[in-house]
């Protein structure tokens, strides 16, 4: 469960040697298949157990308003509309306009089309734009496609790219076709951050969760995410779980951080809280932080801002005061 | 083998008793809080340890109530009479343990529980009746000075809470459920205090005719505790706080308030009697519609 992972070492750097890693496809399938494999039981059970703890009152108006803090607050709709995406804007401004001391969420997730529209209604304020690329969200299309897709919308003014991987290159084990994949999109986003979503609902196994994560950051990316949200199973705690570990063990031996974002399926303060205490035991405080944990969501908020009203008012809330999205 | 069977254990076996459980959603679970209270007969022995709800088992069955609601009003006025006429045919069949629990609980002759609970399942057949005959009686065509076809219609208010009579354990719990839920409403009820049991045995009929998860939810308990969060929950639109007392139902009408939530006073009321029609249009709304037609 703890394993560290031990990367091949240049000597005498501490680092491990990326451009040995991933000079070749046999080079980097022998190295992510050397990562230590993931107890699945023990996973689960870790994951289970940290689910229980009971977080009350004072830390858990702490909780909802952190979470509230990293929520993408995301539309991925066939039927967006510039003004639906303005709404959503608005209310990741202010998501509850009644109290003003509700924090702001950490950023508006939409596809490409929409990031003007976005960007145009964020203008001034430190939510970002995130945008969906690379052929989101199967990712089946020519490279040349998925890096026009990214440039366009970094053009756009987009300050996170979410870009799905190749999952068919990666189950038959062409593991350097997705790493240059990767690479090369990283290289097309230029100063915009790159969120790499791994799709672990396809992915099977969280040993393939654990390669992919690694995959991801050795490419460069700035964040891990779970799933695009339109595959069921989406995040799961134990994928999670997973997830954190390798960035915790890519931490300690490049020095790089790098953030975990699960998204999709989270619908609940509780749901929230869970993932909150997931990072706390499994990461630390380091990545507590909008910058480094981000929860991708869109009816997460509402229940957030219901426990929060119940915990101003006393009195139990409910779907009518809040805006539909 | 039969005769070593019931010899072996009809002396001495030990009874398997039930645990008497919240219903939720259609589902059984204990109380959140992990609680539970000591239910006495009249003669105060020992009957069951009920589940004592607390204020989130309350929020669960609102949320569970809620999400019950489209699905429960959207239902044809015909398909819910179905329903609840099913109900009564489930009632039937568990008579004889009502006249139990009843006679147990409120301390009166079999004789007299059996009236009780003979009642209580003519009163349910009442009710589903009314399913689509209200909208005859509380609806209207509309004389207007203008070229529109008028017409008004009773639509169900949405989450009902309701405060059980505490005396009367069966008659008195359908004679507030019923009227409720006919119209299209879901309900959260909040059981008599000191006899829980015949709603649970309700409940278990409801789970079992073909009522929808979430349009009946019975929780057990402290009135005192569970019913201010209910009165107070943004999320109910009515109550009816017939088995509260007069003081409480005063703060509860009060704490009612927030959200407008409709009130139904708790009054003086004989259970046994033939009901009227108030407790039935006391959680309706009225829709009108002004259709334009051509001059």
């Amino acid at each position: 469960m703890t394993t560290t992972a031990s990367p091949p070492v240049a000597s005498g750097t501490g680092l491990p040697d990326v451009s040995q890693i991933t000079s070749s496809d046999s080079a980097l399938r022998r190295f992510l298949h050397g990562l230590p494999g993931v107890d699945q039981v023990g996973a689960e059970a870790r994951a289970a157990m940290l689910s229980t703890r009971s977080i009350k009152t004072s830390a858990k108006a702490w909780a909802i308003d952190l979470a509230i803090s990293m929520i993408d607050l995301t539309t991925l709709e066939g039927q967006d509309t510039p003004g639906k995406v303005r709404a959503l804007c608005a209310k990741a401004l202010r998501p509850d306009p009644s109290v003003a001391d509700t924090p702001r969420v950490a950023a508006i997730c939409v596809y490409p089309d929409m990031v003007p529209v976005a960007v145009e209604a964020l203008r001034g304020s430190r939510v970002k734009v995130a945008s969906v690329a690379t052929a989101f969200p199967s990712g089946r299309s020519s490279l040349a496609v998925k890096l026009a897709d990214t440039r366009d919308a970094v053009a756009a003014g987009a300050d996170e790219i979410d870009m799905v991987i190749d999952r068919g290159a990666f189950l038959s084990g062409r593991y350097l076709e997705v790493f240059e994949e990767i690479v090369a999109v990283k290289e097309a986003c230029g100063e915009a951050h790159l969120k790499v979503i791994l799709e672990t609902g396809e992915l099977d196994t969280y040993d393939n969760v654990r390669r992919a994560s690694w995959l991801g950051m050795l490419a460069g990316g700035d964040f891990i995410k779970t799933s695009t949200g339109k595959i069921a199973p989406a995040a799961t705690l134990p994928v999670t779980l997973v997830m954190l570990e390798a960035v915790r063990d890519f931490r300690a031996t490049t020095g790089r951080q790098v953030g975990v974002k699960p998204a999709g399926g989270i619908r609940t303060t509780k749901d929230a809280i869970k993932y909150l205490v997931l990072v706390n035991e499994t990461v630390g405080d380091d990545w507590l932080d909008p910058d480094w944990f981000r929860l991708g969501a869109s009816s997460l908020l509402n229940d957030l801002l219901m426990q929060r009203t119940k915990a101003v008012t006393g009195r139990y809330s409910g779907p009518d005061y809040f805006t539909l999205d | 083998m039969s005769e070593r069977l019931s010899s072996g254990g009809a002396g001495n076996r030990i009874s398997v008793r039930k645990t008497p459980k919240l219903f939720i959603g259609g589902k059984f679970p204990r109380s959140e809080s992990g609680r539970s209270y000591e239910v006495a007969d009249s003669k105060g022995h020992f009957v069951a340890n009920a589940a004592m709800g607390s204020r989130k088992d309350a929020r669960d069955a609102v949320v569970a109530a809620r999400k019950a609601f489209p699905g429960w009003s959207a239902a044809t006025a015909y398909n819910r009479g179905q329903v609840l006429y099913r109900v009564a045919e489930l009632l039937e069949g568990r008579r004889s343990q009502f006249v139990d629990e009843v006679a147990a609980g409120e301390g009166v002759s079999r004789s007299k529980a059996t009236a009780a609970v003979d009642a209580a399942i003519d009163r349910w057949v009442w009710y589903a009746g009314w399913s689509d005959k209200v909208s005859q009686v509380a609806g209207s065509a509309n004389q207007v000075a203008g070229p529109y076809f008028d017409f008004s219609v009773p639509e169900p208010t949405g989450v009902v809470a309701v405060i059980a009579p505490q005396e009367s354990s069966l008659l008195g719990l359908v004679s507030v459920l019923a009227p409720a839920i006919v119209t299209g409403n879901t309900v959260v009820v909040l059981a008599s205090e000191a006899r829980p049991l015949p709603a649970v045995t309700l409940s278990e009929v409801l789970a079992t005719s073909d009522v929808p998860g979430g349009v009946v939810n019975v929780l057990t308990g402290r009135t005192d505790e569970v019913a201010p969060w209910l009165a107070s929950h943004m999320d109910v639109n009515a109550i009816d706080l017939a088995g509260a007392g007069d003081a409480a139902a005063t703060e509860l009408q009060v704490a009612a308030a927030d959200n407008l939530k409709r009130v139904l006073r708790p009054q003086r009321t004989d259970w046994t009697a033939t009901p009227d029609l108030h407790r039935m249009l006391a959680h309706l709304e009225t829709k009108t519609v002004w259709h334009p037609i051509g001059v």
